[in-house]
């Protein structure tokens, strides 16, 4: 079995023993794989790319082909412990809608994504008058799959404008490593962030 | 991990009779006192028995689903490019059971064969049988081979919906479930395809009510335009634009009902090399068959509730342009099995085949089935 990345690490600590999970976009399956073999957790991946599909049906992961956008209204409500949603969200078409469907599906949902707010990003934009190009932000405009970025103080926005608690953040660098001054300024600093989500 | 061994074919195969002396009591409430199945098996059964898969076939296909039955035999069984040593179903692993279904026209006991008196054929008084019986007369079969457990039972089309079947009347005898191609039950289109092709076969002035062997008659006419039917229905538009287009077949036009266009010269090709193999009333019955199945009914037409109790595993498999069975169809039932709380992967396949692509050497389709089957312990 694989070493997990370390965002997905978090992400596996966060989540309880015994619990149900749906992974949106799971890729090859990791995540699932160790939640399976080390805390009983039972679920699904959901994944478009073949490739990553098969590597999940090499792991012996559950995987359902299915593109994100084509919704989830067959699922009942609150039928998973968590949805989670790990480097997708800023993807997808319509965010906020995803993110309301995540929490109808699961008692919490768990997601991830580049801080658009981060200083190297501030400064391409503002000295050099460019779209962002980072490590954690790695396409140019023209060829992004990031339709939707935003900035921590941008998502907490919406969380607060659409009713979701935030019940955990975990503000990191591109290693997944909590820096001193992240906590402190995270919408400066962090280049990846972590939620914990509910409905209130 | 996947093995880089080298596919090769099983060679020569020999078919095998069972013969049950166990009644088998039908859904149409007939009882078959006794009753004959011709089956193939393919690898080596392990000492504890739980190496064993089922492979259940579709509306035309047989017991024989892969290697051939002598060195002039042209064509290999029905599955060959899945099943074999180092296939994606690897009989160096698995033992591998296919039978001719009951009802079938390939040597068990249906149409063709005899009744109990060894006199008279069954012709159309052969009562129609149901996937359920089916599933029923290869337990029998699966007892008689001593097997306690499958470790998968799979098919494709017709023969996925056998599979499901076993999930839902016998839900810890099998380990996984390989459902191909195929549906919860069929819709209102469907049946009705299958009504056209019934009435162009009872409709045939050679038919005799079904007793047209009694009468020293075949009404081919019928079958073959059953037969062209239903083929147009296995490919896709796109498929058949591609190979077909608007060829024609002769150097111009004629302007008279020849086959002026290479579609019509292959479809009457495809009908009357059917005509040759297969019989009228088995098409009848796999007809009707596929039309009653609904696994669903008996649980308040709630699939999740029939496959609650199931303890299988599940793999299903889609073709983007299959519009018999459509990706949507498939996922009714992959939506069935996470509502009941079940294992289930699922992959729909990019690929121009219709509904036949589930025959073909797709390499993700195989890749897939290969992976998913070599994490089975045996």
């Amino acid at each position: 079995m694989s070493k997990l990345r370390a965002d997905q690490q978090i992400i596996a600590n966060w989540i309880q023993a015994n619990s149900r999970v749906l992974d949106l976009g799971c890729g090859d399956g990791a995540l699932l794989e160790q939640l399976t073999q080390h805390r009983q957790v039972s679920g699904y991946g959901v994944e478009i790319d073949p490739k990553a599909i098969l590597q999940c049906t090499e792991r012996g992961v559950n995987v359902i082909q299915q593109d994100l956008e084509s919704g989830f209204g067959h699922l009942r409500n609150h039928s998973f412990d968590y949805v989670v949603m790990s480097q997708s969200l800023q993807t997808v078409q319509k965010t906020d809608e995803a993110l309301l469907e995540m929490l109808r599906i699961g008692r919490e949902g768990i997601i991830s994504f580049p801080n658009m707010g981060y200083i190297r990003g501030r400064l391409q934009f503002a000295l050099g008058g460019r779209m962002p190009v980072t490590r954690s932000l790695s396409h140019t405009w023209y060829q992004t799959p990031n339709i939707h970025l935003c900035t921590i103080r941008d998502f907490e926005a919406l969380c607060r404008e659409k009713g979701i608690e935030i019940l955990e953040r975990v503000v990191v660098d591109n290693d997944h490593a909590t820096r001193p001054g992240m906590n402190w300024m995270p919408n400066l600093l962090g280049k990846v962030a972590l939620y914990r989500l509910k409905k209130s | 991990m996947p093995t880089n061994k080298q596919p090769r074919s099983l060679g020569i195969v020999q078919p095998q009779t069972f013969k049950s002396q166990q009644a088998l009591t039908l859904d149409c409430g007939q009882t078959l006192e006794s009753y004959e199945l011709v089956y193939e098996t393919y690898g080596e059964l392990n000492a504890t028995a739980s190496n064993a898969i089922l492979i259940c076939h579709a509306l035309s296909g047989s017991h024989h689903a892969a290697g051939y039955h002598s060195e002039s035999d042209k064509r290999p069984g029905w599955w060959n490019a899945a099943i074999g040593p180092g296939k994606a179903i690897d009989t160096d692993k698995f033992f591998v059971v296919c039978c001719n279904n009951l009802g079938g026209c390939d040597g068990s006991t249906g149409p063709t064969t005899h009744q109990p008196d060894g006199e008279t054929l069954w012709g159309a008084d052969f009562p129609l049988v149901t996937v359920r019986d089916w599933v029923r007369s290869q337990h029998h079969l699966m007892l008689h081979l001593g097997i306690e457990q499958w470790a998968a039972v799979a098919g494709g089309s017709l023969g996925g919906m056998q599979a499901l079947q076993w999930s839902v009347d016998f839900p810890d005898l099998l380990r996984h479930c390989v459902i191909i191609a195929s549906a919860p039950n069929l819709t209102a289109q469907n049946i009705a395809f299958n009504e056209v092709a019934r009435q162009a076969i009872l409709t045939d002035p050679e038919f005799c009510d079904g007793h047209y062997v009694r009468e020293g008659k075949v009404p081919n006419r019928g079958l073959m335009l059953a037969r062209m039917l239903g083929h147009i229905t296995y490919l896709s538009n796109d498929a058949m634009g591609e190979k077909f287009g608007r060829h024609l077949q002769r150097d111009k036009l004629h302007y008279d009902f020849g086959p002026e266009y290479q579609v019509e010269s292959y479809l009457r090709y495809q009908g009357e090399k059917f005509v040759g193999t297969f019989d009228a009333n088995t098409y009848l019955l796999m007809t009707k068959a596929l039309d009653y199945f609904d696994p669903a009914r008996d649980y308040g037409g709630t699939l999740a509730e029939a496959l609650r109790r199931s303890t299988a595993k599940f793999l299903l498999v889609s073709f983007t342009t299959d519009w018999r069975f459509q990706p949507e169809r498939s996922e009714e039932i992959v939506n069935a099995l996470i509502e009941a709380g079940r294992d289930v992967s699922y992959i729909e396949v990019d690929s121009p085949n219709g509904h036949d692509a589930f025959l073909l050497d797709i390499p993700y389709y195989m890749g897939t089935l290969r992976a998913y089957l070599e994490n089975i312990d045996v």
